[in-house]
């Protein structure tokens, strides 16, 4: 059963407010009890490892991105049936209500965010503004970890396709939208990797041909929360000039910083058709053969792949 | 994960081989909380460093800001022995997994000589047993951490008479 859904007025203005929830919003669920009444599941998913372990949001839980979400072997995400043990574990049954919440203005919180949907849990939500807003408004943490009753989780295959790209995907998908959100040095080629993290690069620097440069931060504002509507409508409709009803890819290094603007376009603008390219410049800027453009230009698709 | 047998712990020093012993014998959760209490461990600047950060080095290799430095000083277990280096580290409490290697490390090489720091291995961070429960980036971070004290207390130690 669906834990009632936030009414505010920044939020209404999005396409999907329902998958928003504010700090103070959630202050109050858990001071109703809706976590103790097993209503709402309230997850942390944070780029550190142990940062959920020095204070979190009282009775949340925590999920890991590389341990939990990422097969160990394959580079690829867990099965359906690993996904319904960790849920179960979490106290997550398939109808809960989750709020997803991290570090880093929720980076890996929407990556999170992005898998529960793979797996097509209905009821996932973002916690706007993330950990930090919610340090920074003085809220209660602890270091109190939860041992939430088991959830039911059935086995759900995942299903990829709505919401996934994979490289081919990509180099059919050119010639039509493509969002690159990785910092501007990046996406000209200047640099590999991002600033501060370095080895994690490629063989070759640049960006997907016609991608528009995004940064995924510019979707933030100072306190972490997204930008409203209108904001978020002049950069993707403004600057990167998508146009309703597009059918959009969004990329970065590994795929969490684009999940980050694939929830913006997809629940906050309400494009349809979104695509998170998890390969993202970590398999295409170290692949054989696909076109890469340098610069601060879009560029154009060549010839050769120019299949619409 | 790398056994202790495939490494030499000879030229470990003996704190640093304790740690490793510890980590170790642990689960990996258990390991994990154990990198916490070094995070929660490692001690402040002192006051004349923290009001000069340029006296500080960046480990850009780590995730996370992380700042080093060493210094030199009389051995005082072995009058005209060696010097003994001291290591300083500043990270900030957000970021425990990169502060919990910085305590490893102080724990493990505070106050040793340049001959002991040096004989490290430069992959001793994978001793610890951190590897599949932390990202390759992460254990490339603490590598370059302890690569970044190595080289400064060899270009320390050749100004040593």
């Amino acid at each position: 059963m669906s834990y009632p859904v936030e009414q505010n007025e920044k939020f209404a203005s999005y396409a999907n407010p329902e998958r928003l929830v504010s700090t103070e919003w959630l202050a109050a669920a858990l001071a109703d009890g809706a976590i103790a009444d097993g209503k709402l599941v309230v997850v942390e998913s944070d780029e550190d490892v142990l940062l959920y372990e020095t204070g979190h949001i009282p009775g949340a839980v925590k999920i890991d991105w590389h341990t939990d979400l990422n097969d160990e072997v394959t580079r690829d995400y867990v099965d359906g049936a690993a996904f319904a043990t960790l849920a179960a574990s979490k106290g997550i049954s398939r109808d809960s209500t989750v709020v997803i919440y991290g570090d880093k203005s929720n980076w890996w919180a929407a990556y999170a965010l992005w898998v529960f949907t793979l797996f097509g849990h209905d009821d996932v939500r973002l916690l706007d503004g993330g950990r930090d807003k919610w340090i920074a408004e003085g809220r209660e943490l602890t270091t109190d970890v939860p041992t939430p009753a088991p959830g039911e989780y059935p086995e759900v295959e995942r299903n990829d396709a709505p919401i996934r790209a994979f490289k081919d995907d990509v180099l059919a998908h050119l010639g039509n939208p493509l969002i690159d959100v990785r910092s501007p040095e990046e996406y000209t080629g200047q640099r590999t990797h991002m600033p501060a993290y370095p080895e994690e690069g490629a063989l070759r620097g640049g960006h997907i041909p016609t991608a528009a440069s995004i940064p995924w931060a510019r979707a933030a504002a100072e306190d972490g929360t997204y930008r409203n509507r209108e904001e978020l409508e002049a950069l993707y409709l403004g600057e990167a000039g998508l146009k309703a009803g597009d059918d959009v890819v969004a990329y970065c290094r590994i795929g969490e910083r684009s999940s980050h603007t694939w929830f913006a376009l997809k629940y906050l603008l309400g494009f349809d058709t979104v695509r998170n390219y998890d390969g993202s410049w970590t398999e295409w800027g170290n692949a054989v053969r696909v076109p890469i453009v340098k610069g601060a230009e879009r560029g154009s698709v060549p010839a050769a792949f120019a299949s619409n | 994960m790398r056994k202790l047998e495939e490494m030499s712990t000879n030229t470990l020093p003996a704190a640093l081989a304790e740690i490793v012993d510890d980590f170790q014998a642990l689960t990996e959760p258990d390991r994990l909380q154990l990198l916490l209490e070094f995070s929660r461990g490692l001690p402040e600047l002192p006051e004349r460093l923290k009001d000069h950060p340029e006296l500080l080095e960046q480990v850009v290799e780590c995730q996370s800001p992380l700042f080093l430095t060493i210094e030199s000083e009389k051995n005082t277990e072995v009058p005209n022995g060696p010097r003994a280096y001291r290591l300083y580290f500043k990270a900030p409490q957000e970021a425990p997994t990169t502060r919990g290697f910085a305590g490893v490390l102080h724990e493990g090489l505070d106050g040793l000589t340049a001959q002991e720091i040096l004989a490290v291995p430069d992959d001793m961070p994978e001793l610890l047993g951190l590897t599949r429960a932390i990202t390759p980036l992460r254990m490339r971070g603490m590598t370059a951490m302890l690569g970044r004290i190595k080289r400064k207390v060899s270009a320390a130690s050749r100004l040593e008479h």
